[in-house]
């Protein structure tokens, strides 16, 4: 198994993540569909860092990575409680508050 | 000759893209919610074939133990509104936000393919808790200490936002 495996790999993962953000409307899915992509920009970092590992770089980005997901997680997840509140519902369609 | 990290990679490649798949397919959050667990335990038994043994750990820790959690905290606060009707309506911009998706990722995964660089020769403790640690501590220090200030202002965020305003 070459690097380009894991890079087709990655992009495979990351399609299905945009895909799933385009397309659905539950704000949670559409959460979930972020974790994705982040995840699959991991793998990339982690596979270079392995053909190149004079250093730690690759690894030292993906716990920032990591670390960043986890913020935005909580406070993507405060927002949807938020949102549901307001409008109980978490379809993204019928966040409208802003166009009239 | 299949080597043990070709047969470990390709079983977890299959299984991140297919509980991915379910993540985005189902339309039940928390079967949603399974499959990203299922995808991220998969991913994390990937980075083992990369030498990452402290970042699958952290991937096991952080994403499975925290923020799957988290969904499925979300997902039983809210209750039966955590799911969204079925989708109606609008075929042809959704029908088209995902040939989209797929021709670009057909380019880029089709091209980036073709990518071959030898595996380098990795040190003994490559990966390994201390030496990625001694890297952190060495070379990013400061983006260390204003990662766990963001992380702080996350929760705090995170608790303004979400507080009820009744008083």
């Amino acid at each position: 198994m070459g690097i380009g495996t894991y890079l087709a790999l990655a992009s495979v993962l990351f399609g299905i993540g945009a895909a799933g953000f385009l397309t659905r409307r539950n704000m949670l899915i559409q959460l979930m569909s972020i974790e994705l992509m982040l995840n699959s920009v991991n793998v990339v970092l982690l596979a270079f860092n392995r053909v190149y590992p004079a250093n730690h770089d690759g690894q030292v980005f993906a716990f920032f990575v990591i670390a960043v997901a986890a913020a935005e997680a909580a406070v993507g997840l405060a927002i949807l409680i938020a949102y549901y509140r307001i409008k109980k519902t978490i379809d993204t369609d019928d966040a409208t508050l802003l166009k009239y | 000759m299949i080597s043990p990290g070709t047969v470990l990679f390709v079983s977890t490649s299959i299984l991140a893209i297919a509980g991915a798949l379910m993540t985005i397919s189902s339309r039940r959050p928390l079967r949603a919610a399974i499959g990203l667990l299922i995808h991220i335990i998969s991913l994390a038994g990937m980075f083992l074939t990369l030498n990452a043994h402290l970042l699958a750990a952290l991937q096991l820790l952080v994403y499975a133990g925290a923020i799957v959690v988290l969904f499925v905290f979300v997902i039983m606060l809210i209750g039966p509104a955590s799911e969204v009707g079925p989708i109606e309506g609008r075929l042809a911009s959704r029908t088209l936000s995902i040939a989209m998706t797929i021709a670009i990722v057909l380019a880029v995964a089709t091209t980036v393919a073709y990518f071959d660089a030898p595996w380098g020769q990795v040190a003994d403790d490559f990966g390994t808790v201390e030496a990625l640690g001694m890297a952190i501590y060495k070379q990013a220090l400061v983006p260390f200490e204003v990662i766990s200030i963001t992380l702080l202002v996350a929760i705090i965020g995170a608790i303004a936002i979400a507080r009820s305003r009744t008083e």
